[in-house]
């Protein structure tokens, strides 16, 4: 039982944890919460099931249900999210920053959300899409775990492109002015840092992060419009818990709010499963408002 | 003609309930500059706790007091101040996005609890039978339809009247002055936290109070009114009419709702039956764009904060 929780709580908090990454980042960067980060998620797993669609269908990898189109359409879709990202920060949020306060931005990204979701929803309709509609097989892990082989390369995907994130983050040089931007715009730019450069980079990985996200959301559930935005609470709230700003803080952010819903469940039932991060994101802040790993809260 | 005069009333029977919830969020955000993105979720505690107490009891909800309407009215803003007042506590000493996430976290936790503590909201059914002020005039249209009209003008101008006096007051400037200066106003001796709650709560309980009317001229209620898109229209009713500024409050309420009902008229005339269903979608879509060109290009509103200068400067 509670090895199933921690099953169940380890996958889908990596997915929330890759989407927490991007939205931290903005957060961090440039000081509003963004809440149309979800729907970066929702769109990149319609863009990826249009991609899939256009390849046409293969065999399965082995025991997973889906096969290299969808892997292929992961990337592509990571790309097309990356792009949205920044476009709607180039139409919207930049010209905003010139001339409004950080709130004027949180007002345009809530009304950016509802567009974007109910942009898909007119072109998909509100009904579930699947990847595939083949059965998922499953494997015993120990005594009382199972998982599906879906699930599994799904927590090896996002293991890798968090990997992969914080050796960029750590290890080169656009990583170093990342946070350099981050924590002193302008110390950074007297470094020689382009900020509006670092902006748009982080805006991109961040799009392409929470896109990945949307995917492995499709794989392992369904797809809906609403999906990303059903996401968003649970992506504040790993953010805050790990602290604003630090991308290893929204992993772990991330990782005890999937545990946590999955723990719920069986103790409130399946339905108050979305008010579990608004617990501990309510608890967190009355506690240590600047999060785990001590970033710019408070 | 008779019918278009008791449309015309329906028409601005709700768009003044708007425009009571816009004129809470005002005072929230124009006055006190505290970002509230869980209006859904206060209007959904105004408007269930009004049916719980007017109602007749059903076995399909709590409540089913009978209670006269406008007791139900005045414990729909002593709810919604209530829940405001606990979540301001926890949030509002904490930076200000940070109370738009949890106001966000707590709409979302209220039409959970809405849609699934079945035994208390009916669930995904809702409350239905929620008696309607005037329902001896229910069998004439339009005297019901100008009777409402009319109660719901009177609570709107006394809403109205009653911000303008408080944020006339000393305690509206001090608001005023801790959103744009918190660090002078407090060195002058003023509690921004005290000052801050207070704001927050009646705000909330404006809110409760539309969420209320409309509960009561709909005479049915269901956790589908309260999702996100109910925020983000007095969201856009504010910014379209000018936040910081009551009047604009309202013209912002009037114009939104006349937009919103005649693109749903429109989106119905236009499109095929089997893309009916989809246009509402669209609706939502259109309402954004309008959203995000006022914020670019007319930041300030049809009617902006008036500038409020000292009368020995200005002479």
């Amino acid at each position: 039982m509670i090895a199933q929780i921690l099953v169940d709580g380890i996958t889908s908090g990596a997915m929330i944890g890759l989407g927490a990454i991007g939205l931290t980042l903005t957060y961090g960067l440039l000081r509003f919460a963004n809440f149309a980060h979800g729907e970066f998620a929702t769109w990149g797993a319609y863009l990826a099931l249009l991609v899939a669609g256009a390849i046409g269908p293969a065999d399965p990898l082995g025991p997973l249900t889906f096969g290299w189109p969808l892997l292929a359409a992961l990337a592509a879709s990571m790309v097309l999210t990356a792009l949205l990202a920044a476009a709607l920060d180039g139409v919207l949020f930049r010209r905003l920053r010139r001339h409004g306060s950080a709130i004027t931005l949180v007002i345009a990204s809530f009304g950016a959300s509802l567009a974007l979701r109910s942009a898909l929803e007119f072109g998909f309709g509100p009904q579930p899409w699947y990847y595939t509609r083949d059965i998922a097989m499953t494997v015993r892990l120990g005594p009382g775990m199972r998982a599906t082989w879906d699930q599994l390369a799904v927590l090896g995907l996002a293991i890798v492109l968090m990997l992969a994130m914080h050796l960029l983050m750590t290890r080169t040089p656009l990583g170093r002015a990342m946070r350099a931007v981050s924590e002193n715009p302008d110390l950074a730019r007297l470094a020689g840092i382009d900020p509006a450069r670092i902006v748009r980079v982080t805006w991109l990985l961040g799009g392409a992060l929470a896109a990945s996200a949307g995917v492995f959301l499709g794989v392992t559930v369904q797809l809906r419009p609403s999906m990303g935005f059903e996401l968003l609470l649970p992506l504040f709230a790993a953010a805050i818990l790990g602290g604003i700003g630090s991308v290893p803080g929204a992993m772990l952010g991330g990782l005890i709010i999937g545990i946590a819903e999955a723990a719920s469940v069986p103790l409130a039932g399946a339905q108050y499963r979305a008010a579990v991060a608004f617990v501990v994101m309510l608890a967190m802040l009355l506690v240590r408002p600047s999060g785990l790993f001590g970033g710019r809260g408070g | 003609m008779s019918g278009l005069a008791s449309y015309a009333c329906f028409f601005f029977t709700v768009a003044l309930t708007y425009g009571v919830a816009t004129l809470g969020l005002n005072l929230q955000w124009g006055s006190a500059g505290l970002f509230n993105v869980g209006v859904a979720g206060f209007a959904a505690v105004g408007a269930y706790a009004a049916a719980w107490l007017t109602a007749a009891p059903a076995a399909g909800h709590w409540g089913g007091f009978q209670l006269p309407i406008a007791l139900g009215w005045i414990g729909a803003m002593a709810a919604a101040a209530l829940a405001a007042a606990i979540l301001g506590a926890i949030t509002l000493r904490l930076r200000a996005d940070y109370l738009a996430i949890t106001t966000f976290g707590a709409a979302v936790t209220i039409e959970l609890v809405a849609l699934n503590a079945q035994t208390l909201t009916g669930g995904p059914f809702g409350i239905a039978f929620i008696p309607k002020p005037f329902e001896a005039l229910a069998d004439r249209p339009l005297a019901f339809g100008a009777a409402n009209l009319a109660l719901v003008a009177a609570v709107a101008a006394l809403a109205y009247w009653a911000l303008e006096r408080l944020t006339g007051s000393p305690w509206g400037r001090v608001l005023r002055a801790l959103r744009e200066d918190e660090a002078a106003a407090a060195s002058l001796g003023k509690a921004p936290d005290a000052f801050r709650l207070q704001a927050f709560v009646i705000g909330a309980a404006l809110i409760g109070l539309a969420g209320a009317m409309q509960a009561q001229f709909f005479g049915f209620i269901a956790p589908d009114n309260y999702l996100p898109v109910l925020t983000f229209q007095v969201w856009v009713m504010l910014v379209v009419g000018g936040s910081g500024n009551n009047r604009g409050a309202l013209l912002g309420a009037l114009a939104v709702w006349a937009l919103w009902s005649f693109s749903g008229t429109a989106l119905a005339a236009l499109l095929p039956g089997t893309l009916q269903a989809r246009g509402a979608a669209l609706r939502v879509v259109a309402i954004g764009v309008v959203l995000a060109g006022v914020l670019l290009l007319r930041p300030r509103g049809l009617i902006g904060e008036r500038a409020t200068v000292s009368r020995h400067i200005s002479g």
